[in-house]
């Protein structure tokens, strides 16, 4: 049998000191799902999301992109092998303006950062293809302006743009609602709802209306290992889930 | 209050646009011919160190290495420059000026491979003790460099065989002029490219660079190795101007000036370099006159108004001010 799974980790652990924060993680994102990544605070879904990244090394375990051993392959090369996060808390250009910074995504990707004498301006496919990320994103609006003066939303919304620019494979959103007053949110999440179908997409989302609405399987994680992973329909009716984390919550 | 963006492409070519600014401010660089003919060796003085402020802008104004320890380069480039006549009889100022850059270009090179791996406090130790280990090994090789006493012998041909060096500095000061106007239109085409939106993007958050894909730590090190050239590029300059090489090419004092100079006219701006060159320099000339002695005090004065009030320097303060008149 062919494995569907774009992505794919494989007993993956991670411990500091007496804390283990990963416990024998093994999951897997087909192409073009659309996955949440739920828990309890502390259950190590972000560290999850750095040990798939890059950002933290996994003490044991295997992480496969696309049938490809990328567990010790450093952040950015696996950036262009399509592996992608956005992050939790804005980690923008602030100074630079969103036209700017989506641009700068898209001439990392196509290699064009190592041309020292050739004009920006001249870069004309890099910059339009920015700019049609940045109108599908609905920042055309304000991509000229420094990214310090957008709204918060719209700040969100660039964290994706960014991601988006590097033409993921594999897309990992942290809480990308976070912070996000609730109507603004919905809008957030269509945007994600809508992105290209061949992208696989894991996100972290506390909400469990959005969570329910925008997922096609949930995987719950607490104390740092996978309590389960299955549909929402299972998993509204799972009583290990209720008792450990949507016990605790008024939404459902 | 927001206008529709129709061509995102002429936005971009908008910005690294010349302005009419720009062109003045070069064509007043050529007025201490006609203005202050006696003043042309002080002229050259603040060329050179205009060219120098210009090679700290590159590193960190744009990619956001702050540096104690750039007097290195500014060093190995005057010795190199000087050695080469005082010990090798080799006079010619242009390619005299080439093998210096080169060799500051090698060691910058070397060097860059540290540098991208600290950051912060560790890196300001980090060029701060290649300084110091620099200043030292000079110190220590004086069959080469003349240790403190300085390098003697140095003896400069006519520039292109054409132009003598006059006591007057008219050849001094067009010489150094041409290479800083040079340095600068290198410098300006190379923070308008891609590589230098790159650049900027590191300076902004280095944190997200990795995550879109950026192999950050290579435009460090290119862009280190360029401002070693340039650095060591104004050292030979020096060195060829003024025929002579002290030890305090590489002291830790001009590591901070070059700084101080930079942090004044404004970082991150090309422009801001010169004027802060310019602005350290005239003051230290004019308060040196008075009171040789405490000048610093005033410097440190200036700097203490300019970082508290005008957090972008002298021109970013000067932007502002005629971004919001033109504004209203």
């Amino acid at each position: 049998m062919a494995d569907p799974a774009v992505l794919a980790t494989e007993g993956l652990s991670k411990s500091f000191g007496a804390l283990k924060v990963a416990r024998d993680v093994s999951i897997a994102l087909p192409r073009g799902c659309r996955h949440a990544l739920i828990g309890p605070n502390g259950a190590g879904k972000t560290t999850l999301l750095n040990l798939i990244t890059g950002a933290l090394k996994p003490d044991s375990g295997r992480i496969v992109l696309d049938g490809e051993d990328v567990t010790s392959v450093p952040i950015a090369a696996r950036v262009r092998k399509g592996l992608v996060r956005t992050f939790q808390i804005n980690t923008l250009f602030p100074e630079l303006t969103p036209l700017e910074s989506v641009t700068l995504a898209v001439c990392e990707r196509e290699r064009l950062t190592g041309q020292l004498w050739r004009a920006l301006a001249a870069q004309k496919d890099a910059i339009d293809e920015a700019f049609a990320v940045l109108t599908q994103l609905r920042l055309a609006d304000v991509a000229t302006r420094p990214t310090r003066t957008l709204a918060y939303g719209q700040q969100r919304l660039l964290e994706i743009a960014l991601a988006l620019a590097t033409r993921p494979k594999v897309l990992l959103l942290d809480e990308p609602a976070a912070g996000v007053p609730k109507d603004e949110s919905a809008m957030l999440f269509s945007v994600i709802a809508g992105l290209p179908e061949d992208i696989s997409v894991l996100f972290i989302e506390h909400d469990m209306n959005l969570v329910f609405s925008f997922a096609s399987h949930i995987i719950v994680l607490v104390a740092g290992g996978v309590l389960t992973a299955a549909s929402p329909d299972e998993i509204r009716s799972d009583s290990r889930v209720r008792d450990v984390y949507l016990g605790h919550s008024a939404h459902v | 209050m927001t206008n529709a963006l129709t061509d995102p492409q002429k936005w971009i070519a908008s910005r690294s646009r010349w302005s009419v600014f720009e062109i003045v401010f070069w064509l007043a660089a050529l007025l201490p011919f006609l203005l202050f003919p006696t003043y042309l060796t002080l002229a050259s003085q603040v060329a050179i160190a205009a060219l120098f402020a210009l090679s700290l802008d590159l590193i960190l104004g744009y990619a956001g290495i702050v540096t104690l320890g750039h007097a290195m380069f500014f060093g190995i480039g005057a010795y190199t420059a000087g050695i080469l006549s005082a010990r090798y009889g080799w006079g010619d100022p242009i390619t005299g000026l080439v093998v210096a850059g080169a060799a500051t270009g090698l060691v910058g090179f070397v060097a860059s491979y540290l540098i991208v791996r600290v950051q912060h406090l560790a890196l300001l130790m980090v060029t701060l003790g290649l300084g110091f280990l620099t200043y030292e090994l000079a110190n220590a090789m004086s069959w080469l460099t003349g240790g403190t006493d300085g390098l003697q012998g140095v003896q400069m041909w006519p520039i292109a065989g054409l132009f003598r060096f006059d006591l007057w500095g008219y050849a001094g000061y067009s010489y150094v002029l041409a290479v800083l106007f040079i340095c600068f239109l290198l410098s300006r085409r190379m923070v308008n490219s891609s590589f230098g939106l790159a650049l900027r993007g590191i300076r902004e958050n280095t944190k997200r660079m990795p995550a879109i894909g950026s192999d950050h730590r290579a435009h460090l090190r290119r862009i280190y190795t360029v401002s070693a050239v340039m650095a060591g590029l104004a050292g030979a300059l020096l060195t060829q101007t003024t025929s002579t090489v002290g030890i305090n090419a590489l002291s830790f004092e001009r590591s901070a000036d070059v700084v101080v100079m930079l942090i004044l006219g404004g970082t991150g701006r090309l422009y801001g370099a010169i004027v802060g060159a310019i602005i350290f320099m005239i003051a230290r000339d004019q308060l040196a006159g008075i009171n040789p002695q405490y000048w610093y005090f005033w410097i440190g004065l200036l700097l203490m108004v300019v970082v508290l009030f005008m957090p972008k320097g002298i021109l970013g303060f000067v932007a502002r001010l005629a971004g919001r008149s033109s504004d209203g």
